[in-house]
């Protein structure tokens, strides 16, 4: 039998905002001393009401943007409903039916083909606080810090269309890519600001069957406790073999939730998923709904910045390869700086080639190193380069002849003599030559190869 | 030597700008008032002796100072237990909060505050505002002054007790399907519902957040028009909160009712008690003969309000007691009462899966067309009289037992709930020696015109004169 994997990737992004979702704490919280960025609000206090942040819906709307997706001319917030201890107020303020983007889909890159997959929502919601399991008087408890409580996130939700771990990692970090470049978040899975959490399943495909037949199978298993793009690949892997060998066997696999274990390399089961918990959805009667006019659209699509495909292509265009565009592309300052730094390399007939080559391989500082300084620096090597290194070795060695009492000086100690040879070999070349390179044959030459 | 049996906001801003009293005599002569009759009365579940003198301190102060201050400036006020007061023990008259002590004080509290008033103490009210006779408290009913074997109303019954009782000058309630209203009706004073969204949910504990108004009860209708002035008003921290301007309530309170419409409903009147129709018709005379035009409307939704709100509520209800878990403060859900466990399970039920569209949804889409009642009768008339209650106050332990029949109570004032519209008691007489109350109803933000028509109705009848006898 064989099996295609079928897998789908819920995505959680913290939003780079100053403040909270729903209060103006500071939503800076990571490594901050526990339970220091607190309010009523999210602390969910009797009498507390939560007011929108409305950068983070700003947020939200440009990453739908990005991902294609139909910004709602009308939205609202829902209230979820459950209880556990970080979740301040026995429910999360969520969106449900109408979210604010919905229905997109971005292109991932692998083996020089491209593949479209499908983004069914992003939408905003509010984070929960954190559980720590600790130890206090030799007694086993649990600490909640609630600084996390109520920042700004975004979950994006994937149509099930990847089929491999290879397409399930390019996704994500596709979309780590468009969120960076749009600067809403730095998606950091160390630091927790992106999340990921898969969905697999395996579909039977007997021989000779394409993919056409596209039912979803009769399960799916949910994977947490990922905190990185390998252990992400790995977990699937792994699901995509438990699964085999289960169906194998004739079982259907246990629709759960299971928890990558990073020491024992394995999925393990957490909780059962046999039906989704009845989360009693209602609108939040507390935040007015929302209507957005076509004007505040417009203006929207204005602000977006180029994206990650979009500075590909202008790459490509300039005859720079797949490969060099896709690495100047891969984040937003990078790309700036590159396309800058052609710019002025055009003005000065430099080729876009010879510029993308010098940054990839270089890697020059581009924080501290401005575009058009690092093409005086190239320009600078390019006029020597124009000369061979036999053109080079002759002009010495010539030069040495011509320079006996120089050679005898340098070999005496006299540092100066190095310099005033250097002179002489460029005199001779008549040419701008790179000096240090003049100096290393020269050193070469007199200490005997 | 005052009796706080005559005053009123009004005279007592009097006494102390003239300075025939101080503000701490005047503050004392409540405390020793709430000394002598609380124990039996009940109205109060927690007494802010000390902050009282304090503030009262402050004020004589201020005055000896001939600072400019506000007429609220040492009027003595009580706040229902549903209002977070930093430092005082808030409760919700819930065992679940027995020992609760907010860190932040409710917007309306600190804007009242600003004012200098008097904070005399939290008083008691049906457990999280579940009721409507002051029955459901779970340390002890709150009397009736009028009679001790009848409930003053609820669930904003301690406020209406020390009003009435004069134990107070006003006291703040919450009013989500009658709350103010009702024990305004059964305690002869001025209840006011306002608009949805005019004042400031930010720091009282939520009940229904799509209905719960904020209010309060003084005797006349001079008194509460001035505490609206103060309370009223868009609160960053309260999203629902309207940017529509806030009248001067005070402004022109005297201007009658010379050719305003005023409408009867008839589904009101089907059933009526007959009691309680005779003193409707009454108070619509009384406005004819001082101007007004009286006619019969129609709001055809009514049969649907209890039905209709009686989902939406405790479907609110149960996500907003969702977060006493008594992890963090308060203690657990199991010292919830009797009535707020059936509130949580039914409130769960109709939202959970499978009955969400046929209760909750249902019951939203009924909201608007009990609105739309409201929005069409405004097109012909200005205003609307209505019976408040059933009847006079009933006797405690009558309904205890029978939540549906409790739940009936309510009404002649939900449907101004599901419609977010201002509606105002005002003493209606009395049926023996019970008070009733009538309500005068607006379209949303009319409350200055509301205040006209009680002023005027209140100032031809006077039916505030007439106090318990303690």
């Amino acid at each position: 039998m064989n099996y295609e994997p079928v897998i789908g990737l819920e995505i959680h992004i913290e939003l780079a905002t100053k403040s909270k979702m729903f209060c103006s704490c500071s939503a800076d919280y990571f490594n901050k001393e526990p339970n220091t960025h607190t309010c009523p609000v999210c602390l969910g206090l009797p009498g507390a009401m939560p007011v929108a942040n409305e950068l983070a819906i700003k947020y939200t709307h440009l990453i739908g943007l990005g991902l294609e997706c139909q910004l709602s001319l009308s939205s609202k917030f829902d209230r979820k409903n459950y209880f556990y201890p970080d979740l301040a107020k026995g429910f999360q303020i969520s969106q449900y039916d109408l979210p604010f983007t919905q229905k997109g889909s971005i292109e991932i890159n692998l083996h020089g083909k491209s593949k479209k997959i499908g983004v069914t929502r992003a939408h905003l919601e509010e984070d929960t606080g954190k559980l720590l399991h600790s130890k206090v008087d030799d007694r086993p408890v649990t600490l909640i810090d609630f600084n996390r409580s109520g920042v700004p996130l975004i979950e994006i939700v994937s149509e099930p269309d990847m089929n491999s771990s290879e397409e399930a990692k390019a996704y994500a970090q596709k979309i780590q890519q468009i969120v960076r470049y749009i600067g809403a978040s730095d998606a950091d899975m160390e630091k927790g600001s992106m999340r990921i959490e898969p969905n697999v399943s395996l579909r039977k495909v007997s021989k000779g069957q394409g993919s056409s037949v596209k039912e979803l199978p009769n399960y799916k298993v949910e994977l947490k406790n990922i905190n990185s793009f390998k252990f992400a690949a790995a977990a699937i892997e792994y699901e995509i073999k438990r699964q085999s060998e289960l169906l194998d066997k004739g079982e259907t696999p246990a629709q759960e939730t299971r928890g990558w274990n990073e020491s024992k390399n394995q999925t393990v089961s957490q909780r059962s998923k046999e039906e989704a918990h009845d989360y009693r959805y209602f609108p939040e009667p507390d935040l007015p709904p929302f209507v957005f006019n076509q004007d505040y659209l417009l203006k929207l699509k204005k602000e977006l910045p180029e994206l990650p495909d979009q500075k590909l292509k202008s790459f490509k265009d300039l005859d720079l390869s797949d490969y060099d565009a896709e690495i100047l592309s891969r984040s937003k300052d990078l790309a700036l700086y590159a396309m800058e730094a052609i710019k002025v390399g055009e003005k000065t007939g430099i080729a876009a080639k010879k510029i993308a080559n010098e940054i990839i391989n270089k890697k020059p500082d581009i924080n501290n190193v401005l575009p058009a300084q690092l093409v005086a620096q190239i320009y600078q090597s390019a006029q020597s380069s124009d000369l061979s290194d036999d053109e080079l070795t002759k002009a010495v060695e010539e030069t040495l002849d011509e320079n006996p009492k120089a050679v005898t000086d340098f070999k005496s100690g006299k540092e100066n003599a190095i310099m005033f040879l250097t002179g002489q070999v460029m005199r001779k070349l008549r040419k701008k030559a790179d000096s240090g390179r003049i100096k290393e044959i020269l050193l070469k030459t007199i200490n005997g190869n | 030597m005052i009796d706080p049996q005559k005053l009123t906001i009004k005279e007592a801003y009097s006494l102390l700008s003239k300075r025939e009293v101080s503000a701490v005599e005047l503050t004392e002569t409540y405390l020793s008032r709430i000394e002598k009759y609380n124990s039996e009365l009940n109205a109060y579940l927690t007494i802010n002796k000390a902050g009282a003198i304090e503030t009262a301190e402050k004020v004589d102060k201020l005055i000896s100072q001939k600072a400019k201050l506000s007429p609220l400036a040492g009027i003595p006020v009580a706040f229902k237990d549903m209002y977070s007061t930093k430092g005082i023990r808030t409760t919700a008259a819930s065992k679940v909060l027995e020992n609760y002590v907010p860190i932040y004080d409710a917007t309306v509290v600190a804007k009242l505050n600003e004012q200098n008033v008097i904070n005399l103490g939290k008083t008691n009210q049906d457990a999280w505002a579940h009721g409507s006779s002051g029955e459901n408290s779970d340390f002890g009913p709150a009397q009736n002054p009028y009679d001790f074997e009848r409930v003053p109303g609820g669930s904003s019954s301690g406020s209406a007790v020390a009003v009435s009782s004069s134990l107070a000058l006003a006291a703040t309630g919450t009013d989500t399907g009658g709350s103010i209203r009702l024990p305004a009706s059964f305690c002869n004073l001025v209840g006011l519902k306002p608009t949805y969204g005019r004042v400031s949910r930010y720091g009282i504990i939520a009940m229904a957040s799509s209905l719960d108004s904020i209010g309060h009860f003084t005797k006349t209708v001079w008194d509460n028009a001035l505490i609206l002035n103060h309370t009223a008003g868009m609160d960053p921290n309260d999203a629902t909160t309207s940017p529509v301007k806030v009248d001067d309530y005070m402004d022109e309170i005297e201007k009658g009712v010379k050719n305003l419409r005023i409408g009867l409903p008839k589904e009101y009147l089907e059933g009526l008690d007959l009691k309680v129709k005779d003193i409707l018709k009454k108070a619509a005379g009384t406005l004819e003969k001082l101007g007004a035009k009286i006619s019969e409307i129609s709001l055809p939704y009514t049969e649907y309000g209890v039905a209709t709100y009686y989902i939406i509520q405790p479907s609110e209800v149960s996500s907003n007691l969702a977060r006493y878990d008594g992890i963090r403060f308060a203690n657990t859900r199991d010292n919830f009462g009797a009535e707020a466990k059936r509130r949580i399970i039914l409130g769960t039920y109709t939202l959970s899966s499978g009955y969400y569209d046929a209760y909750y949804l249902r019951a939203m889409k009924v909201r608007r067309l009990i609105v739309k009642d409201f929005t069409d009768a405004f097109k012909k008339v200005d205003l609307i009289l209505a019976p408040t209650s059933t009847g006079p106050a009933f006797k405690l332990g009558e309904k205890v037992d029978d939540p549906l029949s409790m739940y009936l109570a309510d009404v002649y004032t939900v449907n101004i709930n599901i419609a977010g519209v201002p509606s105002l008691n005002v003493p209606g007489g009395f049926i023996g020696d019970l008070p009733v109350g009538i309500q005068i109803i607006g379209p949303n933000f009319s409350e200055k015109l509301i205040y006209q028509a009680a002023y005027a109705y209140e100032q031809e009848t006077k039916y505030f004169k007439r106090t318990p006898n303690l």
